[in-house]
């Protein structure tokens, strides 16, 4: 077996030394029924680097690659171009194979590079502080949710109705079990979102307001209501961003006066990965909420020499000091993705960042322009980034995603499909571009579409 | 005096009091292969970038709302090769498996296979959309069925929830899992029991899930006080126990099989409740012994560590949770079906009927693809019986090295019988003030990755020395021989330990002023 080392002459030497006969006499303490006497039997024996790669490759096979046709899904998950250095330096083995840095003194190459990380975060987000990743976007959600409960000490959050719905749903999951109370809402398929509306949803009883943005519709617009109601009523604003490029060209969220700002870091250097792992990005506007923050957090020092040196701090937060106490049961962060994102946008830098951004947005414009061209078809958004909706005359909107696909074009993604079952959200299509997107890809979408929803009943 | 350069560090720092370092001064901090590294923002420029791309007419007209953002971000760039200097200097200065051996007890750190990260980055699994019309995707959802299926039977349970992002989460969904079955008998429960031992992420989950968390015993040797466990289930007298679930993690976190499991389960399960097993330490018996044969309900399984996906410097994980037949039914949403036709597809939201009583969604989308991948690579790679080497060889390791020093450091189990994957230190003979601390540091002097330090709590000055199977003899002999001369030292109050490393990057860096004015983002 290529991966392990031993020789039965060194096992044969160990057990000597040990005083065993044999390898099963170290698993005595294992009750007889339980012992299982050979390897499991309905299980293959291993395999050669050869046949195995060969059985992965024919899985592999059977998906379609997004790169390898016309492509405009997005919804939380955004295929951008990572540059081929990212994933060089993530697979050098002091990072691939480092672990939690408990032992600074030799971590110092993960911890340096999670300070900056925070840096580039929390300055991305307009923040104060962020901390060293989490899951994902969407438990990143559920946390900062679970944060204002505590730091409001009240326990109902109002979640805007354009907010992801699996974002919303791992909300919902959570409060059945915590007792606290959310009030969500279906998404009102409006050219603007209807913040009046969620501004009158806030009362004294909310811990927090939670909005995303861009939001789930692709739709962009302005916070700063919606802070004020909610600082007025001593709630906390939340902000979800499932796409950072978005903020190469808009406002921040921590400038509109949110108070939390989560979200998903998958775009930047991570790639699309069949949905994980992603990388959740925390961040808090006031630094005196620091404490309130889950997840891990690198903080700067000085070794005994006086040299700057980065150590994981504030852990009285953390399980494995606060155990049934802490604020979060989080154990890892999702360090490797953190460094892939780290580096990508340490290339782009803030002037790349800023073009990256504003091509996403050049592409998107001139697609919506075309696509509002096709007939039966609508653009809902008055404004967006790189994502937005558009209306199909009625037609189902699954099906017509279905029938692209077998013409040979990654279409969007039905707002159908993200809220199964709600008949009212049938014939509106999500529809994301990037700088990977062509001219000739959003003509070939035009040409299919138009093709498509002329023959879809 | 000397300037200082961008780290602080100054040239007369180069000669330590002890004189232990010696050697002259450089004027650049640097010593040869060890690199001194500025941080991004003291190296990187607003106006540089790494990338190139179309630059864009910024006058053009917008849909962006008049959110423009027109303020300085903050961010700065470099350049390709700048960047990959930045970035291989600072990994230089990081300790991995790759690099030596990593005995982290409790972490797994294993060899991790590269056809894995090969295979991972296939684009047909690497380029593919969660949400892309499931027709084009079979063949991610064929993996995750797969490697379900691995789980289900090296494990011995019926079934399996994939979607859990890291161990943590997987303790979460099995928690969830009992509060919704016993919510869903009318039966709401207020306790979990938990071993003093235990992970901090297991009281951590109970309470998150807002269980009471109550300690369960130990006996002297180390595992699950049994009569006691037996004497808490009946408080309150027969139908009234408030006990929703145990969490018990085995082997357990002093490197003990808990021999009486089976017995632990049934009682738990007379009284209606639940057996959640942590299987951090799956390593030690993966192919040799089934959860499901001694009466487990719900076990995570942290694919970092049993199946060989990379800890990236913390994280990412994946937590698949395996379930018996009393919890499966609530198991989060989504999972892999296949019709009768054999074409796979996702239970979600929708799917009213077959959904049943789930819990709800964890998480955005279906788990941890690229781990899903890694593993499933590594299952195949090794197969049925070269799993059960695997567990073997691990706890041959294991003892080994208990066996190599139990004779110069205590070993408060030692007597109890064989460890499992990992051996179980104290700091109890240990003179002159040194402690486990002084023990690690010296380690890393010697080139290698300390234990496991303080952890589990129910041993003082506890070090969890966890070999794995991917390690030589020759490896671990000497190992063996600097771990002796480690703790000699320790036992002989050598105060120069105290100062140690001396040779690592940096010296012991200052925790506390971290803690008490916390710097977490650069100024300036």
């Amino acid at each position: 077996m290529r991966y392990l080392p031993l020789t039965d002459t060194d096992r044969a030497a160990m057990l000597a030394k040990i005083g065993a006969a044999t390898v099963d006499d170290l698993f005595v303490d294992v009750p007889e029924v339980a012992r299982l006497d050979g390897p499991i039997h309905d299980l293959p024996l291993h395999a050669s680097e050869m046949a195995v790669e060969r059985h992965m490759k024919a899985l592999a096979a059977k998906n379609l690659v997004a790169g390898d046709v016309p492509f405009f899904l997005g919804a939380g998950a955004y295929r951008h171009h990572v540059p081929a250095s990212v994933d060089a330096i993530i697979q050098r083995g002091e990072f691939l194979t480092a672990y939690t840095p408990y032992q600074p003194e030799i971590a110092q190459g993960t911890l340096q590079m999670l300070f900056e990380f925070q840096t580039q975060v929390a300055r991305l987000y307009g923040c104060a502080v962020a901390n060293a990743s989490m899951y994902d976007g969407s438990t990143a959600c559920w946390e900062a949710v679970a944060m204002a409960t505590r730091v409001t000490r009240r326990s109902r959050a109002v979640l805007s109705g354009a907010l992801h719905p699996h974002y919303a749903g791992v909300v919902k999951t959570m409060a059945q079990f915590t007792g606290d109370t959310i009030a969500d809402a279906m998404p009102a398929i409006t050219p603007e979102p209807d913040l009046a509306g969620l501004i009158a949803r806030i009362d004294d009883q909310t811990a927090c307001v939670v909005v995303q943005y861009p939001d789930i519709l692709g739709r962009i617009s302005d916070l700063t209501a919606v802070a004020e109601a909610a600082h007025a009523r001593g709630a906390l604003l939340v902000v979800v961003n499932t796409e950072p490029v978005a903020l190469g060209a808009c406002k921040s969220p921590g400038e509109m006066g949110a108070d939390i700002v989560v979200g998903e870091g998958q775009s930047l250097g991570v790639g699309l990965q069949f949905g994980g792992p992603y990388l959740g990005l925390f961040a808090v506007r006031d630094p005196r909420h620091v404490r309130q923050m889950p997840g891990r957090l690198c903080g700067e020092t000085e070794d005994a020499e006086g040299k700057r040196g980065f150590v994981l701090t504030l852990s009285t937060r953390e399980q494995h000091i606060r155990r049934e106490k802490a604020t979060s049961n989080i154990c890892t962060n999702s360090g490797l993705c953190a460094l892939a994102f780290s580096v990508h946008m340490t290339l782009l830098g803030e002037a790349g960042l800023r073009q990256l951004a504003a091509e996403n947005h050049r592409l998107a414009c001139l697609a919506a322009d075309r696509l509002a061209r096709v007939p039966g078809v609508r653009v809902l958004n008055t404004a967006f980034f790189n994502e937005f909706t558009l209306l199909l005359d009625g037609k189902p909107a699954r099906e017509i995603i279905r029938d692209l696909a077998d013409r040979g074009v990654l279409g969007g993604v039905s707002l159908g499909r993200l809220y199964g079952g709600v008949t009212a959200l049938d014939h509106a299509l999500l529809v994301a571009v990037t700088e990977t997107t062509t001219e000739d890809d959003i003509e070939q979408l035009a040409r299919e579409l138009e093709a498509s929803v002329k023959e879809t009943v | 005096m000397t300037a200082p350069n961008q780290s602080g560090w100054r040239p007369e720092m180069q000669v330590a009091e002890n004189g232990l370092l010696g050697g002259p001064a450089t004027t650049t901090g640097n010593r040869a292969l060890m690199l001194e590294e500025p941080l991004l923002f003291e190296i990187g420029r607003a106006d540089v970038t790494g990338v190139d791309l179309p630059v864009v007419d910024a006058s053009a007209p917008n849909r962006l709302a008049g959110l423009e953002r027109n303020a300085a971000i903050g961010l700065v760039g470099l350049t390709e090769p700048e960047t990959v200097r930045h970035y291989t200097r600072l990994s230089r200065q990081n300790y991995g498996i790759d690099l030596g051996f990593f005995p982290l007890g409790s972490c797994t750190m294993k060899h991790n296979p590269r056809l894995n990260e090969k295979v991972a980055r296939l684009p047909g699994f690497a380029d593919v959309h969660p949400l892309a019309p499931q027709a084009t995707v079979q063949g991610a959802l064929e993996v995750i069925s797969q490697l379900g299926e691995w789980l289900c039977k090296l494990t011995g349970m019926p079934a399996v929830a994939m979607s859990p992002k890291a161990g943590a989460h997987g303790e979460l969904c099995g928690i969830l899992a009992i509060r919704a079955a016993h919510e869903a008998r009318g039966d709401a429960r207020e306790v979990v029991l938990v071993p003093e031992s235990a992970h901090g992420t297991n009281p951590a989950t109970a309470a998150f899930a807002n269980y009471r968390v109550e300690d369960i015993p130990a006996t002297p040797e180390g595992r699950v006080d049994v009569a006691a466990l037996k004497a808490r289930l009946e408080v309150g007298g027969p139908d009234k126990c408030d006990v929703a679930a145990v969490m018990i993690t085995n082997p357990n976190t002093c490197g003990l099989f808990e021999k009486d499991f089976r017995e632990i389960a049934d009682a738990v399960h007379a009284a209606g409740g639940y057996v959640y097993c942590d299987g951090a330490n799956f390593n030690a018996i993966v192919g040799k012994v089934r959860p499901g044969d001694l009466g487990v309900d719900a076990m995570h399984i942290n694919l970092h560590k049993t199946f060989s996906t990379p800890h990236g410097g913390g994280g990412p994980g994946s937590g698949p949770v395996v379930l018996s037949d009393a919890l499966a039914p609530f198991a989060p949403l989504p999972f892999v079906r296949r019709q009768a036709d054999g074409a796979f597809y996702l239970v979600e939201e929708e799917h009213r009927e077959e959904r049943g009583p789930s819990f709800g969604r964890m998480t955005a989308f279906h788990g941890q693809m690229g781990m899903f991948t890694r593993a499933l690579t590594y299952m195949l790679s090794h197969g049925a019986d070269g799993l059960k080497q695997v567990a073997e060889d691990a706890v041959l390791n294991a003892n080994f090295i208990l066996r190599s020093m139990e004779d110069i450091l205590h070993a408060p189990f030692a007597a109890s019988g064989p460890c499992m994957h990992e051996a179980l230190f104290g700091d109890k003979d240990f003179t002159g003030g040194l402690s486990t601390l002084d023990v690690a540091k010296g380690l890393i002097d010697e080139g290698y990755h300390p234990m496991t330090v303080y952890f589990p709590l129910v041993v003082h000055g506890a070090m969890l020395v966890e070999p794995t199977e991917t390690e030589s003899k020759a490896a671990i002999d000497q190992f063996i021989t600097a771990f002796r001369a480690v703790v000699e030292r320790a036992l002989a109050g050598d105060e120069a330990l105290k100062q140690a490393p001396y040779y690592a990057p940096r010296r012991r860096l200052d925790e506390t002023a971290a803690a008490r004015k916390p710097r977490l983002v650069f100024e300036g």
